[in-house]
């Protein structure tokens, strides 16, 4: 028989509450496990901690902005890669919640960490539409394909509505939208500090924070994708109906995932709108649409780690192809894209990882 | 004796084709009962109909007196109905360990659930292939892993479809000793099965169906004697 070997999913048996949840840093769902893999995982993240000490404010500030958009993808690979739905919807949460943080903040403003709230309320909103979206679809027993087209929809006719909101007379309270070309002005998240507050514009200090952020959100998936929760997610991208013939109502999870992959990509939308202090319309279009798609397919979309990697990989070469001009480097985006579906399935750095996890004895196969 | 399962009336066609008409049937509890019926006859159908995969045009279904006729499919099993399918539902990709975890963690958590995983392990015979993907498991072995799968947390009714497809003799009779035990433990058991001998070695009461319709009931004697039933079923099973 062929022998196809998975680690042993068991929780160790009486752990609670705390140790319980850090237990869940390992386990069937997630890549790398031991010792090994995470003294590796301490040195990258060492040497992004080291990062700012070696490049200057602007290219630190650059690298925050990769930073921005792996909460986005790490939300598509919990929607697409272990739950089974492909959504092209991610951009509709990122512009309703990054415009959302734009409207807030320009008018309550930026004192005593009033720019916290509003990236709390912001993505709380992106969350709750992506619930909304996801109980009509869910509940309403659309699948497959028809998930793609349906969330397409919605960012496009997103788009399509803030791109008319040009006149004076659309505004919300002291916030204009200003249709195609964007919504400006408002204050990038600020600390509040003695004697006034600390304002994060893209630099060495709002890269510590995302930093520390993408750490934070990283260790909590994995935690909860090796939990009861991802697993059924695992078993409902594997076989639905005999799922829900387990027991468990297989809709409710598939909303609570989406719910949580659009606020992960709330989450994104404010802190783009926050770095730059601009959001447009263009960021819910087809192409933002299709990016997500590509990085996580290029990473890998069942391993978290593997989203994580492949997508600051990949944003990183299509920023540096952009130099030659950008509708080349989407030529090569698609190109890649193409590559990774012939000959890695499973992801560029998924198929990377799992090799080097092989030779170590330390994958997850 | 009391009733688990009584199923009132139930119509159910696909486009033209009536595949559930008038099912009246009634099941006790503790029974070990089998479905038997010609390919194509309605049996995968009724399970579906039970399970509330399809929804019946009329009729009622209660389960331990309560009407389920509206539930859905995993309100149902949370009421103490269980399922092996037909065609096996289990999921490849996890490995044996995997799949009983997600069959169990919905009532079980921590110390219990490895206690009842192991258990379920050792009385399946897949303890050496804890760790295995699913999908690699031979046929019978798979189809025993979807029993632990319906049994580990033990419900009251269990529906078997066809628990021997593609299994040798040797794993048919040791399906049937596994099938005995569950039984023992209190879980009525209600199975699809073709193979006869099977269905002597796990029950005394039958009932057979045809074109969606329930054509006779009895023991297993008096429905192989049955000339009706020789006619449809019994005939045309040998070939
Ligand atoms: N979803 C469906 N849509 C249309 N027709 C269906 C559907 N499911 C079953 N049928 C039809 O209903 C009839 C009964 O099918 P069913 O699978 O219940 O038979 P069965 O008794 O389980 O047969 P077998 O012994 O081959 O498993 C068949 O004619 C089948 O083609
Ligand atoms: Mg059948």
């Amino acid at each position: 028989m062929n022998e196809i070997r998975l680690p042993d999913a068991t929780e160790a048996p009486g752990r609670r509450g705390p140790r319980l949840w850090l237990s869940r840093l390992e386990g069937p769902q997630t890549m790398g496990r031991g010792l090994g893999f995470w003294i590796a995982a301490a040195l990258v993240l060492l040497a992004a901690i080291l990062y700012p000490a070696f490049n200057n404010d602007y290219t630190v500030g650059n690298a925050a902005y990769f930073l921005v958009w792996t909460f986005m993808a790490m939300g598509l690979g919990l929607v697409w890669g272990y739950c089974g739905a492909l959504s092209f919807g991610q951009t509709a949460f990122f512009g309703l919640a990054g415009y959302a943080y734009g409207v807030i903040t320009i008018n309550i403003g930026s004192a005593f960490g009033a720019t916290w709230l509003a990236l709390v309320l912001a993505v709380a909103l992106g969350g709750a539409f992506a619930l909304l979206i996801g109980y009509f679809m869910f509940y309403g027993r659309i699948k497959g394909v028809f998930i793609g087209i349906v969330t397409l929809s919605v960012t496009l006719v997103l788009e399509t509505f803030m791109a008319q909101t040009a006149g004076p007379q659309w505004r919300i309270g002291e916030a204009r939208l200003n249709g195609f070309n964007g919504m400006s002005g408002m204050p990038p998240l600020t600390v509040p500090w003695f004697g006034g507050e600390i304002l994060l514009y893209a630099g060495t200090t709002l890269y510590y924070v995302l930093l520390g952020m993408v750490v934070l959100v990283y260790l909590g998936l994995r935690m909860l994708l090796n939990a009861p929760f991802g697993n059924v997610l695992v078993a409902i991208r594997e076989n639905p109906e005999r799922t829900e013939m387990l027991g468990y109502g297989i809709r409710l999870y598939q909303m609570l995932a989406f719910g949580l992959g659009g606020a992960l990509a709330g989450l994104s939308g404010v802190l783009y709108t926050a770095w730059g202090q601009y959001i447009t319309p263009s960021s819910m279009g087809l192409t933002a649409a299709a990016l997500p798609i590509v990085w996580v397919a290029v990473g890998g979309r069942r391993d978290i780690t593997a989203t994580l990697l492949g997508t600051l990989i990949v944003i990183a070469g299509f920023q540096s192809l952009t130099i030659y001009g950008s509708q080349y480097a989407l030529v090569v985006m698609g190109a890649l894209l193409v590559f990774t579906v012939l000959v890695t399935p499973n992801g560029l750095v998924f198929t990377v990882m799992s090799q080097i996890g092989r030779i170590f004895g330390k994958g997850r196969e | 004796m009391t009733t688990i399962l009584e199923v009132r009336k139930l119509n159910k066609s696909f486009g033209g084709v009536t595949v559930a008409r008038n099912i009246d049937f009634t099941l006790q509890a503790g029974a070990m009962h089998c479905l038997i019926g010609p390919n194509g006859a309605g049996k995968s159908t009724f399970f579906r109909l039970l399970l509330g995969e399809h929804t019946p045009e009329s009729g009622t279904i209660y389960f331990g007196g309560d009407d389920i006729t509206h539930l859905r499919s995993f309100q149902r099993i949370r009421k103490g109905i269980s399922v092996k399918f037909q065609v096996p539902g289990i999921f490849k990709a996890l490995s044996v360990r995997q799949n009983l975890e997600v069959a169990f963690q919905h009532h079980l958590h921590g110390a219990s659930l490895s206690e009842t995983v192991r258990r379920v392990l050792d009385f399946t015979n897949l303890s050496n292939e804890a760790t295995t993907a699913a999908g690699v498991l031979s046929h019978g072995q798979q189809q025993w892993l979807e029993i632990g799968m319906a049994v580990g947390v033990e419900p009251k009714l269990l529906l078997l479809d066809e628990p021997t497809a593609g299994m040798s003799p040797d794993e048919t009779r040791k399906t049937g000793e596994m099938l005995h035990d569950l039984n023992a433990r209190g879980i009525t058991i209600l199975a699809v099965e073709h193979d006869m001998a099977f269905v002597q070695q796990i029950s005394q009461s039958v009932t057979v169906l045809h074109m969606g319709s329930i054509f006779a009931e009895g023991s297993i004697d008096e429905m192989t004697a049955h000339p009706g039933v020789q006619e449809i079923y019994l005939g045309a099973a040998d070939e």
